[in-house]
Formats: structure tokens, C-alpha cells, sequence
């Protein structure tokens, strides 16, 4: 092979410069003294800076528009599609950084490696959706998750946290188990472990109604691995117990970018990689869509900690992302991009009003701690009412047009059993989002009011209630670039 | 495959390799009979006593007076123990050490089986020693055997790694895993490069590596559980650690597979940094003698410091001795192989 | 049958008992040392195979580090034997019932087993003839997968890290080894003589 020089190295760039200024955040954290309060600080707004630089790479490298690339034999593959996430992860890894300032400065945080395990794991999670074979992918995904089973478990004081980190670290080590068993039995169908060598083998070898069961057993087991890691019913158990005991900012890294990870990469495997196989993994991710949608509307009821609740929403959401994906569509896809993208806003919205919910110095998380908090908060109540009403899906707000693109292209593959389903769940998960937002300006304010929201999480609130608000008026550029992705991707 | 095997593998009988294995074997045992009297010695005339004198002329038979003693006791099985784990782990602590010897050269082409990962072999073996140590302590159901199992295993698997790291750097100058192949890469080297090819002593590995030499030859004394670091069976604390319940052959087998390991890492010593056969100097009467006399002698050398490291220095603390392997040799030895790749990769040097 | 297959079955076989011995074996430790075996059983494969390297790092790596602090990790717990096998027998038949529909299900998959035509070839990846096969391993893992190789690296740092996260507490009052100080020390500074009357104390 020929020789590889640095500058070939240029499409990983943003991975490298990742990784090694983690490393050299670590190394400025067991090197320098133990004043541990200051030095967080330092590591903090360091690693802000860093991921900040990243993201405005990763939008240049991409608007630059021909980054088309692929390194190491197609191990390491940078396309639109795969940049498009990108940008997403490091959004959400940049307000997931931002959002634990404040537990920093409350001290409830306070290992100088919780940055640097956040970046190693948006590296992961980077490699994750840039993957072109099985073994990058699996690579990927061991470096993202094992830095999130730490994660969760940092506040090693917390029994809730630890509790939360072994389910993960458990359940977890399971999936990868399953997902490595389908790869095994992928490669020893097709013998090769790069998707391009197994798509043009699939589609050369396949007939539709006669599938090559062992591909299909393969198959089964990889989605399995990775309905795990979307949080998909019936492989969701792990995602109230442990969203309840990671820190809040953790726990919406969990509900974005470690999602968006695993449905990029399911897209890939399914849009591109096993497009000819259709008619199996379509019936597979209507099942989980199905499940999900229903599971996460109907046990969302009862719950009483908003954490819990927004697990069980976030399933509900993973439902509808997998019915964009099971429509195996142009139209799919789009609304999967969209509807990822949407979401990442208003978990944002959504993960920084509980953690304005702080009483007293210390975080409060029933629902009833609420009532009547429209009285002392107006604003923080507003946006709070605003967001829950997009998750619902409620027009104008930018929720409903994730809904329905989704549905839309379900419709047009013609599931409307699905769809219907899916508008039903969607009227179900609206009582208890409504729920939250009577609690808050109907009912009788019984307590005091909550501790003064610091600013960083005031401006997050504001931007991600504010594009809530009036993103439905600005849809062209997003929707050009989402069709742009999805064009060049198919 | 087929470099895997000996080169003759059609022509060398089973038979034939049976016998050179029997033969290396009590030759073998013949010889730590002698090292274990010889230890003994130097040990006390450091400390101005006599030592072993009474059976056979100057005590030369002592070794063979105790080996029947072990022999003819009664084994005692504690009734707690767990009986099977009890009898294996001193079969595995010998018979890996035994199975070591398999592929030393003693000279050139005087090697049982010349594996092409020759040294990965002797230390995969090397490392199973842990498993007597470990097993030994935890079947015993005794809390001191116990400790002294705990401890011994922590520490022999720590020292592994820097050990490791040094077997690395070598390999690096040498480009093969192949025993033979080492000390034949030892044939040139600085002396060479001095234009003074007959001090042939300087070609060896010590005196480019002597870092490394130094680190290997105190990491072999830890990953043999010899003094100053036998913490598993330190006398004062433990009574005998892993080893306190074990009695007659079992108790033998024991002795016997540390000190099978012993003076296996004193070939080790040998074969990497002291040029294996090769003679002293390169000159007429020098090199008329038998490679495995050069090789026997320099074994005896390495032996001999082990002894008197074992008399002159006292034992070391257990967090004194993690600290040194894990804060000062892993490290050392870890920027020793970065600086022996870098000459390697740079300067194009042979080692 | 040759020598050749007859020591394949022999490991193959061996590999197979140890390794379900480790599942049923009731003392944990047991188990550990039945997977120490079934580990060897493998590096035994691996040198039928012309693997000797993997055979050895096998070895070297899994039975010489791995598997021993298994072996510590096991025997320190206080493990109480009738009470771990307690449920066994209420979950017997469910997981009995489990075990049978994956074994059908296996039986099924491959029984229709059909692999592609040319995955056999592309499975294939042999060396030179003159290399050692350390050499051909060194060769493609620094070069074609140095990607992967580099990936897996990082994962064990970030293992290591989460270990050290997750456990280390810097207790007061611990002494830690300081060797410049220790080193630092002379007769001065450490030894005070004084003369005492008998029949006094200090």
C-alpha cells in the first residue's frame, strides 16, 4: 500500500485534535496541584474553547462541500451525511459541557477528567458515525461507551449515580456483546468487514424474497445491540433507572448525542449498507418503533420524578425517529435528520429547566416541586410551558414539524397502521406533558420559589424556548441543508 | 507454519527429542542441587559462618541429604484444604518452570525445540509461576498463606510488566523473537564498531542496555520472589506465606520450581545482555572452549549475584516495593524503549 | 487421521469441556482455573494453526494477567455457594425453554447455512512466505489498521482512567513514600544524643 502522510490525515482532524487536547487536559490534571476548584475551572473553559474550535471546523470542512474521503481502506469514511451529525454530537457535547459549569461551581461535580471523559467520548462518538467498517464502528462505539458508563457514574459519593453507572456498565457490556455476535456472523457470511465490500456483495448475491438467513441472523443481533443504545422498547429497562441517577448533563448527553450516534449509525446500515434487505430490517424497526412509541407514552403516566418522565419521553421520541427510519424512504431520512436535530433543541430546553429546579442549594426533581411555580418564575415557567408543549408536538412550535415530517414519510411508504398509531401515542404523551404545565400555573403554589437560575442556564433556556418559539418561520436554510445531506447520502 | 517447528522436524524423532529432554532435565536438576549448596555458602560466608559442611566432603552433599528428607516425610493435607488445588499448584509451579528450559540454547544449535518466539515462550511460561504461588495459598484455607499468595501474585505481576518492557527494548535490537538469533545479534556491536572485534565482551547487550540491565536484573530478583523481595514468604510476618501448610514432596516441588525459575532467569540474564555461548574474548585459547561452558559460566555468574544480593540487602517494604515497580522501573523502562526505538528508527545504529 | 488433526481434536475437545466447565462448575474458583485451561486449549489451536505469536501473547497476556486477577478477585469474595444456587432451580425451566428456542434457532440458521460464493476468498489473507507470522502481524497492524490500533489503545486509556475516577480516594493521613526526603535525612537532623544518669529518665 502506498505510503500515508500527515495531510491525509486531514478529514480525522477534528478526532485528533479531540483526543489529544483530552489528553493534554488530562495530563495539565494529574500534573498540576491538587487545588482542585480552580483547576476545574481551567479544564472546563479549556475544553469549552475546545470543542467550540471543533465545531466551527467541522461546519467549515463541510461547507466547503467536497470533503468526500475515505482513509485507512475505508475504515474511516467523511461524508456530508457524516458530517451533518457530527456538527449535531459536538452541539450537544458543547451545551452538555456548558450546562455542568454550574455543578462545578456547587461543587457537586468536581474530577478535572469529567471534560476530558466527555470528550474522549464525543471522539468516540465521532468515530462512531464516521465508521465505514465493522471494526471502526466497534471501536467507536467502546470508546463512547465506556466513557459514558464512567460519566454516569462520576458522583461516586451518589448511591443513585452508582446504581445508575453499573446498570448502564452492565446492560451495556450485554448490547455490545449482542452487536459484536451479529457483526461476527456478518463477516462470516459475506467475509469481509467493510460495509462498501458488503453492500455491493449483498446487493450482488441477494434476492429479495429469498434472504441469506444467516446475514439476517446477523442483522437481528447488530439492531438489538444498537436498539439498546437508542433506548428502544423492548430494550429500553435501563433508561429511566439510570437517566434518574446520572448528573442532568450527562443524562442529556445520553438522550442526544449518544442517540444520534447509534441512529446514524443505523441509517448507515440500513440506507446504505443492507438497502436490499429491506423487507427484514423494516419489519424489526416497526416492531421496536411500535413498542417505543407506545411503552413511552403510556408509563410516562405515573411517573412522579421529572427524570424519569423525560426517559420515558425519550423513548416515545426514539419510537418516532424509528418510524422516520422504517419508512426506508428519501422522505425517511429527511425527517429522521430533522426530527434528531429538533429534538437536540428542546432536550436542551428540557435538561437545563431541571436543572434550574434547585431548592435550597440542592437539586429537586418531583413534578410537584412545580406547583404553581408560574407565580414566582413567570419566565422560567413560560419557556418550561413552551417546550413541553413542542415536545407534545403541538403547531406552530418547531416539535410538530418534526412529527410530521415523520409522519409524512410514513404515510408515503404506506404504514398507516404505524402512523396511526403513532398520532394516537402522540395524543396520549400530550396529557402528561400538559400535566406539567397545569401543575405549574393552575395549581396552588406551596413552596417557595427556586434558587436564582444562574445565567448560563437562563441564556440556553432563552435560546433553545426562543427557537422553539419561532423556528417554524425560518425552516429554508435547515431544510436546505437536511435535503442537501440526505440527497448525497442516497 | 512450517518455521515454527525445528527446521529438521522430519528427521528428529520423538525419541531423540525425549531424550535430549531427559538429559537437559537432570542435568538440570544435577546442577540447582550445586547452586542451592552454593547459595548457601556465600550466603553464610558473608555473614562469617561456616554454612552446610557435614555430609559428603566440605557439606557437598547437602542438597541430596534434604531432597531425601522431603522425599521420605509424610505429606501432611491440612483437612480444611482444598485437597486437589492443594497437590496441583506445586505441579504448576514446576513443571512451568521446567518447561522453560525447553527452548535455551546452551550453544550454538544445542536447543530442544528453536521456537521462532522463542522468548515469548520462556516468558509466558514465566508468568504461569504465579499460578503455583496463588493457588498454593488460597487452597491451603490458611489467612497467612493467603496474604502471602495475594502479595506474591500483586508483585509478580507487576514486575512482569517491566520485564516486559525490557525483553521489548532488546528485541528491538535484535528484529527476531528467536533465542538463537539474539545472541548471535550479539556478535557485533561496539567492539566491532571500535575496530577492536576480539574485546567481544563489549558486543554484548549489558553495556549499550546497562540501564536496562540493571532493570531486568532487578526485576528478575522480584518476579522470582527472591530477597529483597520475598515478601510472600517474609518469615517475620508471614511465617512461610503461601508455602506455611505445605510439607515433604509438595513442599519439595515447590523449592524446586522457584529455584528452576531462578537460575532460569539467570539464563535469561545470560542470553540477553551477556551474549549467551559466546566466549569472553575472541582470541585463539578463548575460543576453542565450548560454547556451553561460556554459558554455564556466565549462568554461574548471574547465580552468584543473586546470592549475594540474597546476604547483603534487607528486605524491602511491601508499598516500597509496588513503588518501585510501578513509579520508578515501568517508567524507566518505558522511556528506555522510546530512546531504543528512536536510535533504531533514526540513527540506524545496530543497537 | 494424522498427528495434526488428532491434537486438534484434542484441544478442540478440551476447549469445549473447560469452557462449559467453567459455566457449571459450582466453586467460582474452579471456574476460573477451568477458563485458564480452555484459554491454553486455545493457544493450542492457534499454533496448529501457524499462530504462534497469538498463541503465546495468548498466553501470556489472558492465562499470565487476566485470568489471575480473575483468580484474586474470586477468591477474596465472600461467596455463599447454596445460597448462590438458590435460584437456579426456579429459573431452570425458563431458562431452559430459552436455551431450547436459541438452540433451534441456531440449528435453523445453519442448517441453511449459505454463505457467499466468494466469501471463502475473501476471508483468506496470507503472508509471504519468508515472513515470521510476528513479523506479517506487525506489518498490517501498523500500517493498514493503525486506525483500529490506535482505537483500541484509547480504550484502554479511557478504562484506565475510569478505574482510577471510580476509585481512588486520597484519604487523609495516608503517608506516602517520599524518597528525596528520605534520602535527605543525615545524623543531624534525625539522631539527638544525650547523656542519661541512671536511675533518670529523659
Amino acid at each position: 500500500m502506498s505510503k500515508v502522510t500527515l495531510s491525509d490525515l486531514l478529514p480525522l482532524l477534528p478526532e485528533i485534535i479531540l483526543i489529544i487536547g483530552a489528553i493534554l487536559i488530562l495530563m495539565y490534571g494529574v500534573f498540576s496541584s491538587r487545588e482542585k476548584a480552580r483547576l476545574n475551572e481551567i479544564a472546563m473553559g479549556f475544553s469549552l474553547a475546545l470543542i467550540l474550535l471543533i465545531f466551527s471546523m467541522t461546519i467549515l470542512s463541510w461547507s466547503s462541500g467536497s470533503i468526500e474521503s475515505e482513509l485507512f481502506d475505508g475504515a474511516f469514511v467523511l461524508d456530508m451525511f457524516s458530517s451533518f451529525v457530527k456538527c449535531l454530537i459536538l452541539f450537544s457535547s458543547f451545551f452538555c459541557l456548558l450546562m455542568s459549569v454550574d455543578l462545578f461551581k456547587s461543587e457537586e461535580l468536581s474530577n478535572f477528567e469529567y471534560p476530558v471523559l466527555i470528550l474522549f467520548s464525543t471522539a468516540g462518538m465521532m468515530m462512531v458515525v464516521s465508521s465505514g467498517n465493522f471494526i471502526s464502528l466497534y471501536m467507536g462505539m467502546e470508546i463512547q461507551s465506556l466513557s459514558l458508563y464512567i460519566l454516569a457514574s462520576i458522583q461516586r459519593e451518589s448511591l443513585r449515580s452508582t446504581e445508575a453507572g453499573l446498570k448502564y456498565f452492565v446492560l451495556g457490556a450485554l448490547a455490545s456483546g449482542m452487536s459484536l455476535y451479529g457483526i461476527s456472523l456478518i463477516y462470516g457470511f459475506t467475509g469481509s468487514t467493510n460495509f462498501s465490500a458488503i453492500s455491493r456483495l449483498a446487493s450482488e448475491f441477494h434476492a429479495p424474497d429469498e434472504a441469506s438467513l444467516g446475514l439476517v441472523f446477523g442483522l437481528i443481533f447488530l439492531l438489538a445491540g444498537l436498539a439498546f443504545k437508542i433506548s428502544a422498547a423492548p430494550f429500553h429497562m435501563w433508561t429511566p433507572d439510570v437517566y434518574m441517577g446520572a448528573p442532568t448533563p450527562v443524562t442529556f448527553l445520553f438522550a442526544t448525542a449518544s442517540k444520534i450516534t447509534s441512529i446514524a449509525v443505523l441509517i448507515r446500515l440500513t440506507m446504505s449498507v443492507f438497502p436490499v434487505m429491506i423487507l427484514q430490517w423494516q419489519q424489526i424497526l416497526i416492531f421496536l418503533s411500535l413498542c417505543s412509541m407506545i411503552l413511552g407514552s403510556f408509563s410516562a403516566i405515573g411517573q412522579n420524578n421529572i427524570k424519569r418522565l423525560v426517559a420515558y419521553s425519550s423513548i416515545g421520541h426514539a419510537g418516532f425517529i424509528l418510524l422516520g427510519l422504517s419508512a426506508g424512504s428519501q422522505a425517511g431520512l429527511i425527517g429522521v435528520l430533522v426530527y434528531m436535530s429538533i429534538y437536540t433543541f428542546m432536550a436542551l430546553g428540557i435538561f437545563s429547566c431541571i436543572l434550574a429546579m434547585r431548592r435550597g442549594g440542592e437539586a429537586v426533581e418531583s413534578i410537584n416541586t412545580l406547583s404553581g411555580i408560574a407565580k414566582h418564575e413567570p419566565m422560567f415557567a413560560f419557556l418550561f410551558a413552551t417546550l413541553l408543549f413542542s415536545l407534545a408536538g403541538i403547531p406552530p412550535l418547531l416539535g410538530f414539524f418534526a412529527k410530521f415530517y415523520v409522519l409524512l414519510a410514513a404515510v408515503g411508504s404506506h404504514l398507516y397502521g404505524l402512523a396511526l398509531v403513532a398520532v394516537l401515542s402522540s395524543v396520549v404523551s400530550a396529557f402528561y406533558y400538559l400535566r406539567i404545565v397545569k401543575i405549574m400555573y393552575f395549581d396552588e403554589a406551596n413552596q417557595e420559589s427556586f434558587d436564582p437560575i444562574s445565567s448560563i442556564i437562563h441564556v440556553i433556556l432563552l435560546i433553545s424556548g426562543g427557537i422553539s418559539l419561532f423556528g417554524f418561520a425560518f425552516p429554508r436554510p435547515f431544510m436546505y441543508i437536511v435535503k442537501t445531506v440526505v440527497l448525497s447520502f442516497l | 507454519m512450517h518455521d515454527f517447528y525445528p527446521h529438521n522436524v522430519e528427521r528428529v524423532s520423538v525419541l531423540l527429542v525425549a531424550f535430549q529432554s531427559v538429559l537437559i532435565l537432570v542435568s538440570l536438576l544435577v546442577l540447582i542441587a550445586f547452586l542451592l549448596y552454593a547459595d548457601r555458602k556465600v550466603w553464610a560466608a558473608v555473614q562469617l559462618r561456616r554454612g552446610p559442611n557435614v555430609v559428603g566432603p566440605f557439606g557437598l552433599l547437602q542438597s541430596f541429604a534434604d531432597l531425601l528428607k522431603f522425599a521420605l516425610k509424610e505429606p501432611v493435607i491440612p483437612s480444611g484444604a482444598n485437597k486437589f488445588v492443594f497437590l496441583l499448584a506445586p505441579l504448576v509451579m514446576s513443571i512451568s518452570a521446567l518447561s522453560a528450559w525447553a527452548v535455551i540454547p546452551f550453544s550454538e544449535g544445542w536447543v530442544i525445540s528453536d521456537l521462532n518466539v522463542g522468548i515469548l515462550y520462556i516468558f509466558a511460561m514465566s508468568s504461569l509461576g504465579v499460578y503455583g504461588v496463588i493457588l498454593g495459598g488460597w487452597a491451603s484455607n490458611s489467612k497467612y498463606a493467603f496474604l502471602g499468595a495475594l502479595r506474591s501474585a500483586a508483585q509478580m505481576v507487576s514486575y512482569e510488566v517491566s520485564i516486559g518492557l525490557v525483553i521489548i527494548s532488546v528485541l528491538l535490537c535484535v528484529g527476531s523473537l528467536n533465542l538463537t538469533e539474539i545472541i548471535q545479534a550479539q556478535r557485533t556491536g561496539l567492539a566491532v564498531w571500535l575496530g577492536l572485534p576480539w574485546l567481544s565482551f563489549l558486543n554484548w547487550f549489558w553495556l549499550p542496555l546497562f540501564p536496562l540491565f540493571i532493570i531486568f536484573f532487578i526485576s528478575a530478583l522480584s518476579e522470582t520472589n527472591r530477597p529483597p523481595f520475598d515478601l510472600p514468604e517474609a518469615e517475620s510476618e508471614l511465617v512461610a506465606g503461601f508455602m506455611v501448610e505445605y510439607s515433604s514432596t509438595p513442599y519439595l516441588l515447590f523449592m524446586l520450581g522457584e529455584y528452576v525459575a531462578i537460575v532460569m532467569m539467570c539464563a535469561l540474564t545470560t542470553i540477553l545482555f551477556l551474549g549467551g555461548w559466546l566466549p569472553l574474548l575472541d582470541i585463539a585459547p578463548l575460543n576453542w572452549v565450548p560454547g556451553i561452558v561460556w554459558f554455564i559460566l556466565k549462568l554461574w555468574l548471574v547465580f552468584f549475584m543473586f546470592a549475594i544480593v540474597k546476604a547483603f540487602v534487607p528486605r524491602y517494604r511491601y508499598d516500597q516495593l509496588m513503588r518501585l515497580g510501578w513509579k520508578v522501573f515501568l517508567p524507566l523502562s518505558l522511556l528506555m524503549l522510546f530512546i531504543v526505538a528512536g536510535v533504531r528508527q533514526y540513527m540506524l545504529l545496530p543497537a | 487421521m494424522n498427528l495434526f488433526s488428532a491434537f486438534f481434536y484434542l484441544f478442540s475437545t478440551l476447549t469445549v469441556a473447560s469452557a462449559s466447565m467453567v459455566v457449571f462448575s459450582r466453586n467460582p474458583v474452579h471456574s476460573t482455573l477451568f477458563l485458564v485451561l480452555s484459554f491454553f486449549n486455545v493457544a493450542g489451536l492457534f499454533v496448529l494453526l501457524g499462530a504462534e505469536f497469538l498463541a503465546m501473547t495468548l498466553i501470556l497476556v489472558y492465562v499470565g494477567a487476566v485470568s489471575v486477577l480473575f483468580l484474586f478477585i474470586v477468591m477474596m469474595l465472600d461467596i455463599n455457594f447454596v445460597k448462590l444456587n438458590e435460584g437456579f432451580m426456579s429459573y431452570l425451566p425458563i431458562g431452559a425453554c430459552v436455551m431450547g428456542v436459541l438452540l433451534i434457532e441456531l440449528f435453523i440458521a445453519f442448517g441453511a447455512w449459505k454463505g457467499f460464493p466468494n466469501a471463502y476468498n475473501l476471508l483468506q489473507a496470507p503472508i509471504e512466505e519468508h515472513l515470521s507470522n510476528t513479523e506479517a502481524l506487525g506489518r498490517v497492524l501498523y500500517t493498514r489498521y493503525v486506525y483500529h490500533f490506535q482505537s483500541a489503545g484509547l480504550i484502554l486509556l479511557i478504562a484506565m482512567i475510569g478505574a482510577i475516577v471510580l476509585t481512588l480516594r486520597h484519604k487523609p493521613g495516608v503517608l506516602r513514600q517520599v524518597v528525596a526526603d528520605q534520602i535527605a535525612r543525615c545524623p543531624e537532623t534525625s539522631v539527638e544524643i544525650r547523656k542519661v544518669k541512671s536511675g533518670q529518665g529523659i
